[in-house]
């Protein structure tokens, strides 16, 4: 009875803001103007397929990048002492105290054809290239921007791994490349799953990032949906329509991630 | 019989505190040895050094005849029984006692016979796809136990693995523990800060204190001969006394001289007396040189402990026959009942340490 009476406000929360929401979006994906039910604007979503495709391929691309630099930077960080990692987890964060969009424009003038690295390889002679307003640039401007968030869970399950289950495996033959492989990577698997989520999932739904950086020409689905309520192609119901295609999408290949850590029998964060 | 584990001068010191005091201690093949210790004797550290998990600050490591100093754990033919038995939490039973056999590279059925050989000596058949992280206490142990000597050691090192059992469970365990070791005739180092454990398994046992030994020797004569007051103290209660060797055979105690059987201490030195409190018998206050009041009487099961105050000292006295509490009673004990030892000064240490942790 307790429980029930301190979860209420959680549960007035959730209805309010989270359920009601999803129910409107679906609502207005499935109407037209006139509150009268229509496919028309689900099925005019797959002529935006190319830019669906792009948005997937560029989180893809920087999801990996984002692992591929947090996990052995996670692994070293454990390694390290108790003081020496706070410090480096400090410095992990960072970055996060500044405002996105300061962050994000700081690399506007990094990379521009006037900016500090085109003027810098001027001065040896190169350049300049463009840098700016291409996919690379997103990429980077992603990467840059939700690393944290794939360290941080990573950090979070390697660091649990009790000590000893890493003796054990050297005491029963593994070198520390055969520890790795055959006991830290498997234990992780959560860690690396949640982080996978909690990059994957912002990225393929920027429009800041893909704007700011990608110039006009890298339009992804964020973009896209922003226009379809403050743009000038004004049309909710098609904003609708897309936002609930891509959710979908983003559900479908969460569950398949489920499947593969389901057999390490890891809990993980959807 | 040859020596498999022999270490020479360890000295570990951590933080400029001495953790291990110059250690010599030789382990012979098929032994089961103990070391017995209050907690941070460096039992536990001289364990890891065997296991290869701790490098000595100086000293050498002899295994089998070959100095294993910086040797790395995984090229060591020894294995460990964690204490929290350090199982792998993604694997199932079958997989945690194949994961040596895995690494070398065995073939699948090789594999398959070594550990159902394995499931079968610890009393796990039919656990073999069971989660870890579903098995009761007892059972982990067992998987732990299992997985160490599927590799099949020279040496097992256990580091106090039945401290997490209750005590019915400690006391099969021992008995099971103490049957495979017999059984597969290989030399089992156990770590433990229970004496009883330590008298009931073992071949021989090391009583270490304050990074150093204290006593080597068969579970009977570290309890009916122990060298020091310390070891008296650890091994079971007893009575320590300050006395006074007069002479050979002769000791004196609270103002009274009594016989005894030790010689060779010189006259007129001071020594440490332990007589231990079943040793005691208490009879007619007139019969006895001491006496005393008796304090308080505890059931204890298979005996009554006594505490009886004798002005000077406090006796500990372990009796099937109850005396009333408050009535004088007089304490008696035999000549060969008396253990006389040279003064140490680890003893207060340790009086002082038991103090701290209460």
């Amino acid at each position: 009875m307790k429980n029930k009476l301190v979860s209420a406000p959680y549960l007035v929360w959730m209805v309010v803001f989270i359920l009601v929401p999803l129910v409107m979006v679906a609502y207005f994906a499935f109407t037209d103007n006139d509150g009268h039910f229509t496919l028309d604007y689900v099925s005019d979503v797959a002529q935006y397929t190319p830019i669906f495709i792009r948005s997937i391929w560029l989180a893809l691309i920087a999801t990996v990048i984002c692992l591929v630099i947090a996990y052995p930077l996670a692994y070293i960080l454990t390694g390290l002492k108790t003081e020496s990692q706070s410090t480096m987890l400090m410095i992990v964060m960072l970055p996060m105290w500044m405002n996105f969009l300061l962050r994000t424009y700081a690399w506007m003038t990094l990379l521009g054809n006037n900016g500090l690295i085109n003027s810098a390889l001027g001065l040896l002679g190169l350049g300049p290239f463009k840098l700016l307003n291409t996919e690379g640039a997103v990429v980077l401007g992603m990467v840059y921007n939700y690393l944290p968030y794939m360290i941080l869970p990573i950090y979070s399950v390697m660091v649990k791994i009790d000590k000893s289950i890493l003796e054990a495996a050297a005491d029963l033959g593994c070198n520390s490349r055969k520890t790795m492989l055959r006991v830290v990577f498997p234990l992780s698997m959560p860690g690396v799953f949640s982080g996978i989520t909690m990059v994957f999932v912002p990225a393929i739904s920027t429009f800041i990032i893909s704007r700011m950086l990608g110039g006009g020409g890298n339009l992804l689905i964020g973009d896209l949906i922003e226009m379809q309520f403050l743009g000038n192609a004004y049309n909710m119901n098609l904003g609708a329509a897309i936002s609930l295609v891509l959710m979908v999408i983003v559900l479908l290949i969460m569950s398949i991630m489920n499947q593969f850590s389901a057999d390490e029998d890891g809990v993980v964060l959807m | 019989m040859n020596n498999i584990v022999t270490l020479k001068d360890i000295v570990v010191e951590f933080d400029g505190e001495r953790i291990l005091d110059k250690i010599n201690l030789d382990i012979k093949d098929k032994e089961f040895v103990t070391l017995l210790g209050p907690s941070g004797c460096g039992k536990t550290t001289t364990l890891r050094i065997i296991g290869g998990f701790l490098n000595p600050d100086s000293g050498t490591v002899t295994f089998d005849g070959k100095n294993i100093n910086g040797v790395p754990p995984y090229k060591r033919n020894v294995n460990t029984v964690f204490q929290r038995y350090a199982l792998f939490p993604h694997l199932n039973v079958y997989d945690n006692i194949a994961f040596g056999l895995r690494v070398q590279k065995l073939p699948e059925k090789e594999i398959s016979k070594r550990v159902a050989e394995m499931l079968n000596l610890v009393n796990l058949v039919g656990y073999e796809k069971r989660s870890i992280i579903r098995l009761s206490g007892g059972q982990q142990q067992r998987v732990a136990i299992a997985r160490a000597l599927v590799n099949r050691p020279k040496v097992l090192l256990l580091d106090e693995p039945l401290g997490a059992l209750d005590l019915k469970l400690r006391k099969e365990m021992q008995i099971e523990l103490k049957r495979m070791q017999e059984q597969l005739e290989i030399t089992f180092i156990y770590v433990t800060h229970d004496q009883e454990e330590a008298l009931t398994m073992s071949d021989t046992v090391v009583v270490m204190n304050g990074g150093k030994i204290q006593q080597i020797g068969s579970p009977v004569d570290i309890y009916n001969e122990p060298e020091n007051a310390f070891v008296a103290d650890f091994i079971g209660e007893s009575n320590i006394l300050n006395g006074l060797m007069v002479k050979d055979r002769l000791v004196e105690i609270s103002g009274h001289r009594f016989e005894c059987v030790d010689s060779g201490f010189g006259e007129n030195v001071s020594v440490d007396v332990v007589i231990r409190p079943e040793d005691i018998t208490l009879v007619d206050p007139e019969k006895a040189h001491i006496n005393g009041i008796v304090e308080s009487v505890i059931f204890k099961g298979v005996h009554y402990e006594m505490l009886i105050d004798a002005y000077d000292f406090r006796w500990i006295v372990h009796s099937t026959k109850a005396a009333e509490k408050g009535s004088s009673v007089g304490i008696n004990f035999a000549p060969d009942d008396i253990h006389i030892m040279h003064k140490s000064k680890d003893i207060s240490a340790h009086r002082e340490e038991t103090v701290n942790e209460e």
